[in-house]
């Protein structure tokens, strides 16, 4: 697509004043999304996936502050914007759907009251139109009887159903762009099937993009055109998600990809499964990144290189970028 | 060879009030659930939430009240057992929950969670009990010297570790492990699922495991049991169910489970059922799946099929198991 993406996310810096010292929680993370299409924010918890969706929305927690780095959405950029301007394009231009369904809702609002509330702040409807297009709402992301259900509080609605409302909240004002933090992971495997069909279908009908944040690598095979691999702040490898599952070049995504458990049916079934592999060890704690290549202490591959020092960004092919000395050594082979 | 765990026609059910008629509302959680576990496998329980896994393997470790049936390990009914009995009994079996932040006491050290259960068993001499505490510690990974933190100094992966030594300190023979690593991510849940297969291998241990995960469920267990409703839809080996799945709901909750390749992209998905199970309180008369099944008929609808065995060792609950074609090609057999 030859269009100017979205969203560009530029070496984006991230740090938490902790009240002792500053430490680093995004080092320079850079991505695009183009109109229409779904990035994948792949990594363990505490690489920064979650951190990076709150700074593009504004909403990143007391202590945290954009050091470096520029966010532009539709080529503005977001962090030169004011408060008031954020709050304007919160919920209506863009806007996320948390983890826990169970805990993002107000439990003392009707759904109905709460898909509505945007509605009422950034297109003024009143609360009749408003109560009218949460029905429409709840019926597009396929709640049975939504004219029952308008009235209802969260709890209740099953834990597949309260996350369609989020869905429902976050896509009422036609948002061009929707963040998913882990949408599907307290969610069932039929229920999560259910809620990826009803993201990709509002998404053709919409023509939003999606920011999919999951450590789960099969639902980025499943959601996603592009990848981004984070790992203790830093981005570990991007690219289209062809090229990154069929040819993982950073060690992490290989780790990540070889630790996940496949389903082997019909006749794979018969033949015993291999060993697990694992990545050893675990993201490091903020603050304690190593001071070369922050994967290198799980690393397979690592050596005295890349111990010492920070590997730099390397471009494979057209698309794919790595964060690897052992990719540079190879490649000037 | 005989097995270790017996469970027979186990049943829990929980009051939930009374109808507008008066008449008592009952919570079907497990109704009527059968298996025999060998020393040194692994039984699989998977199903949606509210299927009744975890209710079975509370009702096995006696930490819900059962309604009626019979649990048995080795020669004892662990379901007739009481009081101090069941108590020193209870070494035999141990729990490893699903949250590990919500199941270690955040203000016991660890060494002294691990250490709790050996103290109220009182066969080990007390002055031997450290012992144990740093055996059972490096079995699971850890260090001995982490006896004496806090469980917030452990990260997620490393408390389920925690979770695990504890429930090894009594030196049991069966564990039953309820979602064990679907709390944590990836990379840790691999290191968990290895250790749970060393610790098998070397201690001969047993588990009942439970899980949504197919993929893990596949990985772990040599039997599966795939529940619905409180009831076995299916159950076999797992090679048996893998291979040759025969239940409309085991189809669906694989072909949910099945993730295309990146290749694969773009073709239509098979959502094979849409909506989620019924509610326990009032199961319905004919087959529990029917509402949900997409090739439901009338006799599903009036007549509950019984589980029953289409090879040996493989039992399913349809009346059609065997004219039934799977819908995607890989799930049919192979």
């Amino acid at each position: 697509m030859s269009t100017a993406p979205l969203l560009e996310v530029t070496d984006l810096v991230v740090e938490v004043d902790n009240g002792k010292r500053i430490l680093p929680v995004l080092d320079g993370v850079t991505f695009s999304v183009d109109a229409g299409r779904t990035l994948g924010l792949v990594g363990e918890s505490g690489c920064g996936k979650s951190m990076t969706a709150l700074a593009i929305m504004g909403l990143l927690p007391q202590g945290f502050r954009v050091k470096s780095g520029d966010i532009k959405l539709d080529g503005k950029s977001l962090l030169s914007m004011g408060p008031d301007a954020l709050r304007k394009l919160r919920g209506s231009v863009m806007s996320m759907v948390f983890q826990e369904p169970m805990t993002s809702l107000n439990p003392v609002f009707t759904v109905g009251d709460q898909i509505g509330e945007a509605l009422r702040l950034h297109e003024h409807l009143n609360a009749a139109d408003a109560r009218t297009r949460a029905i429409e709402m709840l019926r597009a992301v396929q709640i049975p009887a939504p004219e029952e259900r308008v009235d209802n509080y969260p709890h209740q609605l099953s834990g597949g159903m309260r996350q369609r409302v989020m869905i429902a909240m976050a896509l009422a004002c036609r948002p061009r762009l929707l963040i998913c933090d882990e949408p599907t992971t307290a969610l069932d495997v039929t229920v999560q099937a259910q809620i990826f069909s009803l993201l990709e279908t509002l998404q053709k009908e919409m023509g939003t993009s999606i920011i999919l944040i999951t450590h789960d690598l099969g639902a980025v095979a499943e959601m996603a055109d592009d990848v981004a691999v984070l790992y203790a702040g830093k981005r570990a490898e991007a690219g289209p998600v062809a090229t990154i599952l069929d040819n993982p070049s950073h060690p992490y995504t290989r780790g990540l990809m070889s630790c996940t458990p496949r389903l082997r049916l019909g006749s794979a079934a018969l033949t015993p499964g291999h060993t697990l592999a694992e990545v050893r060890g675990m993201v490091p704690p903020l603050g304690q990144f190593e001071a070369g290549c922050r994967f290198s202490p799980r690393c397979p591959m690592a050596d005295a290189h890349c111990h010492a020092a920070p590997p730099p960004d390397v471009h494979l092919g057209a698309s794919q970028t790595v964060l690897c000395w052992k990719v540079t050594q190879e490649q000037a082979a | 060879m005989s097995s270790l765990l017996q469970v027979e026609d186990l049943k829990v059910h929980f009051p939930a009030g009374r109808n507008k008629d008066g008449s008592p509302r009952v919570v079907h959680a497990v109704d009527g659930i059968s298996f025999e576990l060998e020393q040194g496998k692994t039984f699989g329980i998977v199903g949606e939430s509210g299927s009744g896994k975890s209710t079975a393997a509370l009702g096995i470790m006696r930490l819900a009240p059962i309604t009626s049936g019979k649990v048995s390990l080795g020669r004892d009914v662990i379901s007739e057992l009481e009081g101090e009995k069941l108590r020193q009994t209870r070494m035999r079996f141990q729990m490893v929950f699903q949250d590990p932040f919500s199941s270690l006491n955040p203000r016991k050290r660890a060494g002294d969670a691990i250490r709790e259960p050996l103290d109220l068993m009182s066969y080990i001499d007390p002055r031997l009990r450290h012992e144990v505490v740093e055996e059972s510690l490096v079995a699971v990974g850890l260090h001995p010297s982490a006896a004496r933190l806090f469980p917030h100094q452990f990260s997620g992966g490393q408390r389920q570790r925690l979770c695990i030594a504890r429930a090894l300190a009594t030196q049991p023979e069966l564990l039953v492990c309820d979602e064990p690593v679907s709390a944590l991510d990836v990379a840790i849940q691999a290191q968990v699922i290895n250790l749970l297969l060393r610790l098998q291998d070397e201690k001969k241990l047993s588990y009942v495991f439970i899980s949504h995960d197919l993929a893990v469920v596949q990985h772990l267990c040599t039997d599966v049991g795939v529940m619905y409703l409180g009831q076995f839809a299916e159950k076999g080996s797992a090679r048996q169910i893998f291979s040759n799945p025969r239940h409309p709901y085991t189809w669906s909750l694989m072909a949910a489970a099945l993730k295309p390749d990146a290749s694969q992209r773009g073709r239509e998905r098979t959502a094979l059922i849409k909506g989620e199970p019924p509610s326990p309180i009032n199961p319905p008369k004919g087959c529990r799946f029917a509402a949900r099944c997409p090739f439901a008929q009338e006799r599903c609808r009036q007549e509950a099929p019984a589980l029953r065995e289409v090879e040996s060792g493989h039992s399913v609950a349809c009346h059609f198991a065997e004219s039934l074609e799977a819908p995607l090609p890989e799930l049919r057999a192979a």
